[in-house]
């Protein structure tokens, strides 16, 4: 008789964690109808917000890939004293509360900051600008794709590597054609992460570049702008966010059983 | 099957929990002589932070409550009541968002408590004097979101003012705060040049901001707005607090922030 307890138990606990963390998302689509949604999109301030969220979450995530990706490939290979140390210091914006990490900017990259006045004198400007709301993306964003990648390619077999040197190939080259192919799945699953993260940023943005429609209100600030005035619209916004994200992780999980598949049927 | 009936209770207990359906134990007669302090939810305007920091300690003391705090935008405070936020009493920095509440049913009659002053604020070294100053293309102006009551106040200033001075100044706003403490925070962190607040906000700030008086014929009149949420669980601590906020222990920490009395 008690044998069966067990996996009634994680039955039991998959349900409540499945309803707990659905119901909200099911809630957003079941209190916005289709047609409103249609109609609070039509709405400028809406498309804008979405077309700036895209932009600069785009131009955030190509920087932590280019710099990411290497600086990940070296943690992931080379032993160096303090090496523990620099892994934590580049997750730590992984648990930094938003509002954390928007003072943060403020106090090094702000007007007023430690480094304030260089930025300036090189003529960029980060508060109110769009390439504010870039840094302060790629601030909280970053730590979810190098974590991501120094797994990716610390699980890489090495042998694959000294293969490549022993056939002639520079670290570089080997880097670039055996390395980066064969982590490739780690390496989406952390982009898909740090999309996620730098889609979703709220406080950071808010406190380090402002909120301006068209210019700094991504879509997190402009559903936090509507939801007192217009509540309908910040739903229809919220689905639509719930949908780009979804998709994103979607396709994430479509690439890695694609490369599953094909490194399976390559062996 | 004991142990399966034990786990299956304490997962409904958990799922009920997180659901917050067993959440009423506090809903009980105040005061009571065994009973642990009633809880009481504040849910005030950003600009009257400090001067109720100070004062709800001493409220809950008196009643012997536990009075719960709840800072933000005016706008985003009713929303979430209008969402049946578990909250009490409801004080804003206009009347014209209680009045809608209370048009709604969802708050009791409201009261005026406190008057503010609307002013142009500037860094201490600023060398802007005055709103004409604002139009000067390139200065950097922080204001409040249309929704909440700074920006309203705002917009209805500067569309005092002549058509192309009105242009100009909101050419040069570049941000759209959702609270006033997001004004101020820009404006001492030097990114923005200007920002519309209440003069309470500048002294709350200390030296690093400086008020500039509007001429007479700008100034919108300020008054602020509270009432008990008709929800509310503690519905007597809630009317206690609203009197409190005209002549009491709040009224007092409003006046020493620079608030002035009920018009």
């Amino acid at each position: 008789m008690t044998r069966g307890w067990f996996p009634v138990a994680l039955g039991a606990c998959l349900a409540v964690a499945l309803t707990f963390l659905t119901l909200p998302v099911v809630a957003i689509f079941v209190d916005s109808s289709p047609g409103d949604l249609l109609a609070s999109l039509g709405e400028p301030g809406a498309l804008d917000a979405l077309w700036l969220s895209l932009r600069a979450t785009a131009a955030a995530i190509a920087i932590i890939i280019l710099v990411g990706t290497p600086a990940a490939y070296l943690l992931a290979t080379r032993a160096f004293p303090g090496r523990a140390l620099v892994v934590t210091l580049v997750e730590l914006p992984l648990v930094l509360p938003p509002a954390v990490a928007g003072i943060g900017l403020l106090a090094a990259v702000g007007p007023s900051g430690i480094l304030g006045g260089s930025i300036e004198a090189a003529g960029v400007e980060l508060s109110f600008t769009t390439a504010g709301v870039v840094v302060a993306l790629t601030f909280v964003a970053s730590p979810f794709y190098v974590r991501q990648a120094m797994a990716a390619f610390a699980s890489v077999d090495r042998s694959l590597l000294d293969a490549s040197r022993t056939l002639g190939a520079s670290e570089g080259r080997g880097f670039l054609s055996v390395m980066i192919p064969v982590a490739m799945p780690g390496l989406a699953a952390g982009t898909a992460l740090a999309l996620g993260r730098a889609l979703g940023e709220f406080g950071a943005t808010l406190m380090f570049a402002g909120s301006f429609q068209g210019v700094t209100q991504t879509v997190p600030l402009a559903i936090y702008d509507r939801f007192s005035t217009d509540f309908d619209s910040a739903l229809a916004l919220s689905a639509v966010l719930v949908a780009v994200s979804a998709a994103i992780l979607l396709s994430v999980k479509l690439v890695q059983r694609g490369d599953a598949l094909a490194g399976w049927e390559a062996e | 099957m004991k142990t399966t009936g034990t786990i299956a209770a304490a997962l409904l207990a958990l799922a009920m929990g997180a659901a917050g359906c067993g959440g009423d134990d506090d809903s009980g007669d105040r005061g009571g002589s065994s009973s642990k302090p009633a809880r009481l939810v504040v849910s005030a305007a950003s600009s009257m932070t400090r001067a109720i920091e100070e004062c709800a300690p001493r409220f809950g003391d008196q009643e012997d409550a536990a009075v719960k705090l709840s800072f933000g935008g005016s706008d985003e405070l009713a929303a979430q009541i209008q969402q049946h936020a578990p909250v009490d009493v409801y004080a804003a920095a206009n009347t014209k968002l209680p009045d809608k509440l209370h048009a709604d049913g969802l708050l009791e009659e409201p009261v005026a408590f406190a008057t503010n002053e609307f002013v142009l604020a500037v860094p201490r070294d600023s060398g802007i004097g005055s709103v004409e100053d604002l139009t000067e293309p390139g200065t950097k102006i922080a204001i409040g979101s249309e929704s909440v009551p700074i920006g309203s106040y705002t917009r209805e200033t500067l569309a005092k003012l002549p058509p192309d001075q009105e242009k100009a100044i909101l050419a040069n706003v570049r941000s759209n705060e959702p609270d006033v403490k997001g004004i101020v925070g820009k404006l001492t962190q030097g990114a923005a040049d200007a920002g519309f607040v209440y003069v309470t906000d500048v002294s709350a700030a200390g030296d690093d901001l400086k008020a500039i008086k509007l001429p007479g014929e700008l100034q919108p009149q300020v008054t602020y707005g509270a009432g008990v949420v008709s929800r509310a669980k503690q519905p007597e601590l809630a009317r206690a607090f609203v009197d409190g906020l005209t002549q009491g222990a709040c009224a007092d920490s409003l006046k020493k922030a620079g608030f002035g009395p009920a018009p």
